[in-house]
């Protein structure tokens, strides 16, 4: 495709503002986020996510954004061959494998997630969601994704995920299918503002829940915001055989505090402890969570960002359209995640349902939280379909590269691509839902691809950006058409301060995730997705492991003999 | 909550809104902001 053929674009400023930022707003915005805010408490993290923000959010978009529309006028729209044609050395274009690879296998299990979201919103609907119980949430959740055996997911009552996968994988097709501007566009100038309202619309709700019950008078939402933004902690801690103390339970609210002051009080090995915002900024664990949850948030390093700019036109704003998406997802995260999730769970179930991981306190906690609030089947429907939007917004991008890749690679029309695609992810997602038990492929693929992998992306696309590109030539791209220009201190930022401080980050995270060592106590234990690959071995992890390797296979093998990134013989991309 | 947690929040969530109103209005009153010609109505057109 040269330049001059008529290729897709998007219809206007404002939809490629609303994709990006559909891309972004997920479950990451009202599940995550919250949860490590709460944890770490409010104040230190969200110094450090706003710092992560500046230096990896902002500097990393920017430069997406850019290479995307650069290469777009080069005639490309993959990864592969965006980053081939604009650095001007072709064999760079395997760098670019990544940013199709890591879409599409997230695509895989993202789909079954998604699929959770809609079933839950449509179970509250038809009052199937009344729980007395953690036990009785926890149950239905394991039964509705097929947790207890490999092959349970594939269940097609209102119980069970497997209708309604079905469903979203035919709407997400049929929605890319229809096109860039014809689907996605126009389907998220609908669902973004949608997910907003509803939202808000919750946001009231929780907001004015008030004590809902009396005889534990702690548990409100003051208390519950409380928990998400204070910035000191209070704790009680337990002194050890070996004179050192270790945090017995975290404490919120006046009475809590006056049992934990009592329970000190009378007895020498119990203190309690108020942790500050200086302490907290010095626990490294809290500026990785924080850098963290921005770049996984923002979708950088998906290798979206710079497929959906690469359909922009020459003097299209990139500057004010990334930084309005990025707005948006962070409004969508700290002004509405971070107000509904955790005070709504804290309210009921106080700050042990609050805790815990992402899925746990989404499709667990929460869904008892639902179950004891007035009107709470109308709420919990509200609030999972409002999750489902966000979902579907996202998957869509992930589609995305993926179509632009075959496109080029095979040389073949959109309606070709989006059938090769969809058979590829739909034997990548049946695999995913099979190996359900667990949820063991899911987290596999997650772990090494959805973190792994987007760290080793994000990375390279900064240095590229920076040391290949060049700032100085980077930013006059970027800023060709812009209504104000990136300010001239992000082309230090971006050459020197965003990739020391991504592989600082890469380092950290990697020394504990992936070699078990723990960056605070040196105590070290291989984690589970490591056991399950070398030293325990578990075939699931194994042949998810295979899954990757074979997809990384495919798109390379595609990327070396395709004759559409031969730039030397092509089109000569010299830039 | 305390007077520390409202300060965080307000300022955490009052930027974050801040920031996020002033590029939509930004977006919606810089010039040269146009529908392409190509709206829903035509096919797309990479089908070859």
């Amino acid at each position: 495709m040269s330049s001059s053929t008529l290729k897709e674009s998007w219809n206007s400023r404002v939809g490629i503002i609303l994709a990006v930022s559909g891309s972004a707003v997920g479950l990451g915005n009202f599940l995550r986020f919250p949860g490590l805010a709460a944890k770490h408490g409010g104040g230190g993290f969200m110094l450090a996510y706003f710092i992560s923000f500046l230096i990896i959010g902002l500097s990393i978009c920017w430069a997406e954004w850019a290479m995307g529309r650069a290469g777009g006028q080069k005639g490309f729209n993959s990864s592969p061959g965006i980053i081939g044609a604009i650095t001007g050395r072709p064999r760079f274009k395997y760098f670019g494998v990544l940013g199709v690879l890591i879409p599409v296998m997230i695509y895989m299990y993202y789909v079954y997630i998604e699929a959770w979201c809609l079933g839950y919103s449509v179970n509250f609907l038809a009052g199937n969601m009344e729980f007395k119980s953690g036990d009785e949430a926890g149950a239905f959740f394991g039964n509705f994704v097929g947790i207890g055996d490999n092959g349970d997911a594939f269940g097609f009552g209102i119980g069970q995920v497997g209708f309604f996968l079905i469903a979203v994988f035919i709407l997400n097709f049929f929605l890319i299918y229809r096109g860039l501007s014809r689907g996605i566009e126009l389907f998220c100038k609908y669902a973004m503002p949608a997910l907003i309202v509803l939202a808000l619309v919750v946001l009231v709700r929780v907001l004015t829940l008030g004590t809902p019950n009396p005889e534990t008078p702690d548990l409100n939402v003051s208390n519950g915001l409380g928990y998400m933004w204070n910035p000191a902690k209070v704790v009680l801690e337990e002194q050890t055989a070996s004179g050192s103390w270790s945090k017995l339970k975290e404490i919120v609210g006046d009475v809590s505090l006056s049992q934990a002051q009592a329970e000190a009080a009378a007895s020498d090995s119990l203190r309690v402890r108020e942790i500050s915002l200086a302490e907290q900024l010095t626990n490294p664990t809290l500026w990785l969570d924080a850098a963290g949850q921005i770049f996984f948030s923002l979708s950088i390093g998906f290798g979206v960002i710079i497929n959906y700019s690469s359909y922009l036109k020459r003097k299209d704003d990139v500057v004010l359209s990334g930084l309005a998406a990025t707005s948006a997802n962070e409004f969508c995260e700290v002004g509405l995640g971070g107000l509904i999730t955790v005070p709504a769970a804290f309210t009921f179930l106080g700050i042990a349902g609050a805790t815990g991981s992402t899925l746990g306190l989404g499709f667990n906690a929460l869904p008892m939280v639902f179950s004891s609030m007035p009107a709470g089947q109308l709420f919990g429907f509200l609030f999972f379909f409002l999750l489902f939007l966000a979902a579907v917004t996202s998957s869509l991008s992930m589609l995305q590269p993926g179509i632009a890749f075959l496109e080029e690679a095979m040389e073949i029309d959109r309606k070709r691509s989006v059938t090769v695609l969809g058979l590829i992810t739909a034997i990548g997602s049946g695999f995913v839902v099979f190996f359900s038990k667990d949820l063991k492929a899911l987290d596999t693929i997650d772990f090494w691809v959805g973190t792994f992998l987007i760290f080793i992306l994000a990375t390279i696309q900064i240095i590229l950006f920076g040391w290949f590109i060049g700032v100085k030539r980077g930013l006059k791209m970027a800023n060709q058409g812009a209504a104000f220009p990136v300010p001239p201190v992000y082309g230090f930022i971006m050459k020197y301060v965003t990739p020391l401080f991504l592989l600082v980050i890469f380092a950290m995270w990697t020394t504990q995730s992936v070699f078990g060592y723990n960056i605070i106590t040196g105590e070290h234990d291989y984690p589970s997705y490591v056991k399950d690959l070398f030293i325990e071995p578990n075939n699931v992890a194994r042949f998810s492991v295979a899954l990757i390797i074979i997809v990384i296979a495919f798109l390379t093998i595609l990327t070396a003999i395709a004759s559409k990134f031969k730039y030397e013989t092509k089109e000569g991309q010299k830039p | 909550m305390t007077l520390g947690g409202w300060i965080i929040m307000i300022i955490s969530v009052g930027s974050v809104s801040t920031l996020f109103g002033w590029c939509v209005y930004k977006v919606l009153t810089t010039p040269n902001e146009e529908e392409k010609m190509h709206g829903f109505e035509i096919e797309t057109p990479d089908s070859k």
